[in-house]
């Protein structure tokens, strides 16, 4: 079953723009200075003008546009496959062979931008000039297609038939290698337009999408009164990061010991899993890159909760993490959730009572009276920025850090293997949600898993 | 950067009482005429687009000049996961870094082991044309949708005899197809995007839905959760030619963006999450700056002419990879705006693209049946 229709709308917009870039190739192709160098083309014992050849549709792309082989070859298939250039030998097969395999350039009548949808009683006319011409010219699924059209436009066959003489008289009358491009051109219009079934459809696009007009005023008024940055700020922000990080990026600079798709090692995965006894290297640097790089690391954060303990304020991330799972949890826990909330860390004289201004206390204690999924954002948001600004930077000097930098590892390059073409085993690994499954039986948490971390979600 | 209740501040008293969802998707005001509201919205786009200009003060690739250039550059093919009957239209991964749930024009949802290419687990949705899946944070469980409308989660289940269609939970509930859909930062929250127009997050729970964002003038095609660390904002991009971010809380509209010249079909954060990245059926891919408030980098080619369906950053933010509607996977230097590789490989459109958790891989889904992890 095919989902696309070809109604005007989002489907034809969407392939508009890539068939008007599509023939400003084309055109440039042709231009009289720029262009191929185009010739005659002999075909049997006809000759056909203005013809080029495989092989010089290639060189132009690869001239034109400074690109490889592979890739001209890829745009120029592309260029044959929508009907824009047709071959001359084989019609039927809608490729670019970078030989001297003869091709012309389809005439802008017959363009797939122009004419589209394709009409079916212009198809019912051809179709019916091959079986006037030639009887068995048409092939299986023609003949099909022809049988349908006859039964569905029975009313206007008489119509039909008489265009397809009509068409067929005015043919003979023109000269042979004449006729022989106008065959050549229409062949070429409906093998693009009607392709044999299980063949590449040009038409082959995605679900209809549609368009509603609508006013953009309030959004603009907004955004004119809106704090900017200057450029030259903002992206000097993107070289530092890009930097930053570049020793961290797999793609950029390879993993230690091995990257597991290349060589099917999982050693990387193993020595970089959650609640790892000793991390790597440049995992306990980068907790140093950012905050929230080391509240994003469960080992991170649960070495932080230990530094935060040894200095009384451990309440700080818990409050913090319970503030999470309200804000992310279920809607049916809320009001649970936010009770348990003030009783722990909010009313006087709780268990772990969190430091934050009056100002703040006093909007999110009146807040708690309706309670809804957002109300501790600002106490949230205070203790968050507490944490960052005073906590985090003394961490990174403390010598919590400085002994798990120190102890962590770095390991190894895995030397190529000696036999290349010796694949290793590829071990599956436990599922994620076979490892919850576990957690909930057995009721504690058990190590490895991305299940297992304390509040059950993962920020 | 600049946060949500920052910029609220600055609006006047004119913009609080004007900004309700219902009246921004209304077509004609009371007392406005179609044409003033052009008139209008024509003068604002100017003056807003002079207001950006005047602190632009550099390009990237100027300021990236002093970077080094990225040598050679080779990504093969190291899995294909074959198994889909039809064309693959969406997928994501597992935080384990190593699954991957994939959804197909036949209904087909499957989650497979791609290191070892095991399936796992499989179901066939009620409805064609599965356009959107995610995985659970959790690893427990995958939401997905398409033209149902809908978006169901299906807890995956390890019993291989049990049905998974049996627990199938339905949470959103559209009145169009399904384009994409997220969870936020739990199991319990879901983000949509559809083809009615709209965004809407949901408690997957109750199915209750939580807040919808009403904004875009026509189908919204995707959207990506910011990485920010007050996790509070998203990104979305429609067939109205724009790209708008969003607040999660109050459903406003905070930041909006129309450079693209076509259908915007694939948006991503950069990691730092200031700033995203954009692919359209213009053929372009595009970076937008969310505190200069601007476009700035195109990454295209002549040579290029069909539309990038899906584009993904490497960890660092220096790659950024793009499927195209020709089969193809270009790779951009995001700081020098060149592109660094072209890989061939798919038999047909590349439609889903995203890169591993880790950054180790990226994997990329097509319309030719498969999908194919690059590294």
């Amino acid at each position: 079953m095919t989902i696309s229709t070809l109604t005007r709308g989002g489907a034809q917009r969407e392939q508009q723009h890539c068939l008007r870039k599509m023939e400003r190739v084309i055109i440039a192709m042709q231009d009289p200075d720029i262009g191929l160098k185009m010739r005659n083309q002999r075909l049997l014992i006809t000759v056909i003008p203005h013809a080029m050849t495989g092989n010089d549709i290639m060189e132009w792309l690869i001239q034109k546009y400074n690109i490889t082989d592979e890739e001209a070859g890829h745009l120029g298939g592309l260029l044959v496959q929508y009907g824009y250039i047709y071959p001359l030998k084989e019609p039927r097969s809608l490729i670019l062979r970078s030989d001297d395999s003869p091709y012309r350039f389809q005439t802008p009548y017959f363009w797939t931008s122009s004419r589209w949808p394709a009409s079916e009683l212009d198809y019912a006319i051809y179709l019916a000039k091959k079986n006037i011409r030639k009887q068995g010219e048409l092939v299986d699924y023609e003949k099909q297609n022809y049988n349908l059209l006859h039964k569905r436009i029975n009313h206007t066959w008489d119509f039909v038939v008489m265009q397809a003489r009509e068409q067929i008289r005015a043919s003979k009358q023109r000269r042979k290698a004449d006729r022989i491009v106008l065959e050549c051109q229409e062949q070429a219009y409906w093998l693009v337009n009607k392709p044999c079934p299980g063949a590449f459809d040009v038409f082959d696009l995605g679900p209809e999408r549609c368009n509603v007009l609508n006013s953009r005023v309030i959004l603009n008024r907004r955004a004119l009164v809106r704090n900017r940055v200057k450029s030259s700020i903002c992206l000097e922000s993107f070289m530092k990061f890009c930097d930053q990080y570049h020793q961290h990026d797999p793609i950029m600079s390879g993993c230690l010991p091995s990257n597991p798709w290349i060589s099917d090692d999982t050693t990387h995965w193993t020595i970089n899993t959650d609640l790892v006894g000793t991390p790597t290297r440049l995992r306990v640097e980068r907790w140093s890159f950012s905050f929230m790089e080391l509240l994003n690391d469960c080992l991170g954060r649960r070495e932080f909760m230990t530094y935060l303990e040894k200095e009384f304020s451990g309440e700080n991330l818990c409050f913090w993490e319970a503030c999470e799972d309200l804000r992310h949890g279920e809607s049916s826990k809320i009001i649970l959730k936010v009770e348990e909330v003030y009783k722990t860390f909010l009313s006087p004289g709780a268990a772990r009572w969190v430091n934050i201004d009056s100002k703040t206390m006093e909007r999110t204690l009146e807040g708690i009276k309706q309670p809804h999924r957002f109300v501790m954002d600002d106490a949230q948001m205070h203790i968050y920025f507490l944490m960052k600004k005073d906590s985090y930077p003394r961490y990174l000097k403390s010598d919590l850090y400085k002994n798990m930098l120190s102890k962590a590892i770095v390991p190894q390059e895995t030397k190529k293997s000696v036999f290349p073409f010796m694949r290793r085993q590829r071990h599956s690994s436990p599922s994620p949600a076979m490892v919850s499954q576990a957690t909930e039986d057995n009721g504690k948490a058990k190590g490895a898993g991305p299940a297992a971390t304390n509040s059950g979600t993962l920020s | 950067c600049v946060g949500p209740i920052r910029t609220a501040s600055l609006l006047s008293q004119r913009e609080h009482l004007s900004l309700t969802p219902e009246m921004a998707t209304q077509e004609v005001q009371p007392n406005e005429t179609l044409s003033n509201l052009k008139a209008e919205s024509d003068t604002l786009k100017t003056k807003l687009e002079d207001e950006r200009a005047k602190l632009h003060d550099v390009e990237l690739h100027q300021v990236a000049e002093k970077v080094d250039g990225l040598g050679q550059f080779i990504m093969k093919t190291r899995r294909t996961l074959k198994g889909h009957g039809n064309k693959v239209l969406c997928m994501d991964w597992c935080k384990d870094k190593r699954r991957i749930v994939s959804s197909s024009q036949d209904g087909k949802v499957i989650v497979w082991d791609a290191f070892t290419t095991n399936k796992e687990h499989a179901v066939t949705m009620p409805c064609t044309w599965v356009m959107a899946c995610a995985y659970a944070p959790s690893g427990c469980a995958v939401a997905c949708g398409g033209l149902d409308n809908k978006c169901s989660v299906y807890p995956l289940s390890l019993d291989k005899n049990e049905n998974l269609a049996a627990k199938k939970k339905s949470v959103a509930m559209h009145t169009n197809y399904l384009s994409a859909c997220s969870f936020t930062n739990s199991d319990m929250q879901i983000l949509t995007s559809s083809g009615d127009g709209t965004c809407a997050l949901w408690d997957v729970e109750s199915g209750q839905l939580l807040q919808s964002f009403h904004g875009h003038a026509a189908d919204v095609l995707c959207l990506d959760l910011a990485p920010s660390e007050t996790g509070n904002t998203f990104i979305s991009g429609g067939c109205d030619k724009k790209a708008n971010v969003w607040d999660m809380r109050s459903g406003q509209c905070i930041q909006s963006f129309e450079t693209h010249e076509s259908d915007i079909n694939s948006v991503r954060y950069y990691p730092s999450g200031d700033a995203f990245a954009s692919g359209s059926d213009d053929a372009t891919c595009r970076l937008y700056d969310l505190r200069a408030d601007r476009e700035v980098a195109i990454y295209s080619k002549e040579s290029i002419i069909f539309g990038a369906s899906s584009v993904d950053f490497s960890l660092s933010g220096r790659l950024l990879f793009g499927g195209y509607n020709d089969y193809t996977i270009n790779v951009w230097d995001v700081l020098k705006g060149t592109r660094v590789s072209i890989l061939f490989g798919h038999e047909n459109r590349v439609s889903a693209l995203r890169v591993s958790p880790d950054g180790t891989a990226f994997c990329s889904g097509s319309w030719d049946h498969t999908l194919r992890v690059w590294a």
